[in-house]
């Protein structure tokens, strides 16, 4: 049953690749509870389900068995178009390829999130977004014209844009040298100071620290917990 | 997202492309301008065949001689030399003929003629007063042939007014037609025509005359031209001329006749059938052709799915529903057709205009077919479009993703 003080609430979620012989658990019974405005670090080695418990948790796909429940709803049932309402409307992601369209300018990059939901305004906000990052004087760049630190920290800017109740970082450091790194994730550790529930998937312990609570996976389980 | 945004990405996404996008609608845009310049090619020659046909009066009948039969061979219509004076004679009698206005045997050739000044080389009629009437001609100058000079013989001649003119010779002049002096009684008033089949480059002569001293013979005749008396007794008209040609040819079986009878309406439908099947063969043509043109936007269209897979997974991760993509992905494949269909009716429109005077063949463009084919273009656009917008709606948002 779900309790209120979860923002995210996993119930026994197992996620299984492929079908028979070849079959792949990637998730197995696997729960996990986030409270709103916590901050988590999800560790763990390659092939230990941690892209898989992403992908779950920012509703890209769904749980083949167990519950999910996000914000006091039940999303592991929701089909194709709820679930893209679910992802526009409460989680703003962060890749680790930071993921910006070549073509478009900063703000128009973090505009994007803001179209799906036919909001006025959108440069305004997009453009607030960005100060809340650092990039006021780069609004009008293009991705080629910013240096890596300066892509995630727009990708950030784009997730944060709709004002979502999780952001969900998905090796944010991963493509990034120290300086920028710790740019970025100061920038995600103020966003948490703010308030904001931030998940953040990663296997660079530097990334640790930053959160209150660190797990550790292997082999689709919960191995270890970590208060900071 | 809404439509007018969904317009922008698409246009910005084509516009990150040009090379692409461009080379991507020349297949519909010539497709459209060859809908255009053959549909209006078609009706141009459709309107001029019909407008010559009616000029000649739609109480015209023509009566041509049947064909030979030479060891059981067929010599085909107009072959055979059945048509004569005698039933020129017996069309012309009011009492059995109550409803033929005016009658006019013909026998043409080509002669050259020589002016004191000029010489030109044009056809040539044998023909009686009732040529007139049943061309629907007017006198411009001077007075046309009357039956005395077909009775007489005589050495006179009407010439159409460019003739005249390039002969150089007016009423009163004396002009030579196959080294035979014959004077200039009068100049026809012109009809405007132009190029091929000219009706305003002619000689008429009295029949008589012809047959003896032009083209031979004897008294055989090409052709009877007959005038209703109004567009209303074209019918009874023909069955008196029927009936009358039957007898004086002694023929008992209506189906051994060996002359045809036509009417004006019947050359004006059978010329207009004949051009619309032209105009529709051509057309369906230039349709495969935007047929083509639409697979072409299909194949880029996949491509572009293809290429922009992350770029889908990135949209649907930041919250593009299916339905988003797939209007994204149809609206621009329809602006892709809609772009080749506008520069196809610029490109229509410049053929419709440099070909009339490069070529002298004359276009004419309507509506119709320009709407028409621009709405095809698009239909076409939307349509090739589903496929490959599909395929993007139904991108998972993590395999996408993961493409780099």
């Amino acid at each position: 049953m779900p309790s209120m003080d979860g923002l995210i609430q996993l119930e026994s979620v197992n996620k299984v690749y492929g079908a028979g012989d070849g079959a792949v658990a990637a998730l197995r019974d696997f729960s996990l509870t986030v409270a709103a405005g916590e901050s988590l670090a999800v560790m763990g080695p390659s092939g230990s389900g941690k892209s898989t418990l992403m992908n779950i948790l920012g509703c890209l796909d769904t749980p083949t068995s167990g519950s999910y429940w996000f914000a006091g709803q039940d999303v592991s049932r929701l089909n194709e178009t709820e679930l893209a309402h679910v992802r526009n409307r409460r989680i703003g992601f962060v890749f680790q390829q930071f993921q910006l369209l070549p073509k478009l300018s900063a703000w128009r990059n973090v505009e994007l999130p803001l179209l799906y939901r036919n909001v006025r305004d959108r440069r305004s906000l997009a453009l607030q977004a960005l100060e809340q990052v650092g990039l006021s004087n780069r609004v009008d760049h293009r991705p080629s014209q910013l240096s890596g630190g300066q892509q995630q920290r727009v990708a950030i800017a784009r997730a944060l844009v709709t004002d979502p109740d999780l952001i969900l970082a998905d090796e944010p450091t991963g493509n990034l040298d120290t300086a920028s790194s710790r740019d970025v994730l100061a920038v995600l550790h103020e966003l948490n100071e703010q308030g904001r529930t931030i998940v953040i998937i990663t296997h660079d312990p530097e990334v640790a620290p930053v959160a209150q609570r660190t797990v550790h996976m292997r082999d689709g389980r919960l191995v270890e917990q970590v208060a900071a | 997202m809404s439509l007018l945004k969904t317009i922008e990405t698409g246009l910005r996404s084509l516009l990150g492309h040009r090379l692409r996008s461009v080379l991507t609608t020349l297949g519909i845009l010539f497709g459209v301008a060859a809908v255009i310049a053959t549909v209006g090619i078609g009706q141009a020659s459709s309107d001029s065949v019909t407008a010559r046909i009616t000029s000649l009066g739609t109480n015209l009948l023509t009566i041509s001689p049947g064909s030979t039969v030479s060891a059981g061979v067929f010599g085909g219509a107009g072959s055979a030399n059945t048509l004569s004076m005698e039933d020129v004679q017996g069309l012309q009698d009011r009492q059995s003929a109550p409803d033929i206005a005016a009658v006019a045997p013909v026998s043409q050739g080509r002669a050259s003629i020589v002016s004191a000044s000029a010489n030109w080389s044009t056809t040539v009629s044998g023909s009686t007063d009732g040529w007139l009437i049943t061309n629907t001609r007017t006198i411009g100058s001077g007075t046309f042939l009357n039956a005395n000079d077909v009775a007489t013989r005589a050495q006179v001649i009407v010439l159409g007014s460019t003739t005249a003119a390039n002969l150089g010779a007016g009423v009163g002049d004396i002009v030579m037609v196959k080294q035979i002096p014959f004077q200039v009684i009068g100049v026809l008033a012109p009809t405007g025509s132009q190029g091929f089949g000219n009706q305003d480059d002619l000689g008429v002569v009295p029949i008589t005359t012809a047959q003896d001293e032009l083209f031979g013979g004897g008294g055989s005749v090409q052709r009877i031209l007959l005038s209703a008396t109004s567009s209303g007794t074209i019918g009874s008209a023909y069955l008196e001329a029927d009936q009358i040609l039957l007898q004086t040819h002694h023929v008992s079986d209506p189906s051994q006749a060996d002359f045809t009878i036509t009417t004006q309406t019947q050359v004006l439908s059978t010329a207009q059938a004949v051009t619309q099947t032209l105009t529709i063969l051509l057309a369906s043509v230039a349709a495969i052709s935007l047929l083509v043109g639409g697979i072409g936007v299909m194949n880029i269209m996949l491509v572009s799915v293809t290429e922009r897979t992350s770029e889908i997974g990135l949209r649907k991760a930041l919250g593009a529903t299916p339905v988003d993509l797939f209007r994204q992905f149809v609206i621009e494949a329809g602006m892709l057709t809609a772009l080749g269909g506008l520069l196809g009716v610029a490109t229509g429109l410049a053929v419709g205009y440099i070909v009339p005077r490069a070529a002298n063949i004359a276009v004419t463009i309507t509506a119709p077919p320009v709407i028409v084919a621009v709405g095809v273009a698009v239909a076409v656009g939307l349509i090739f479009g589903v496929y490959p917008a599909l395929r993007a709606a139904r991108l998972a948002p993590i395999e996408a993703l993961r493409a780099q």
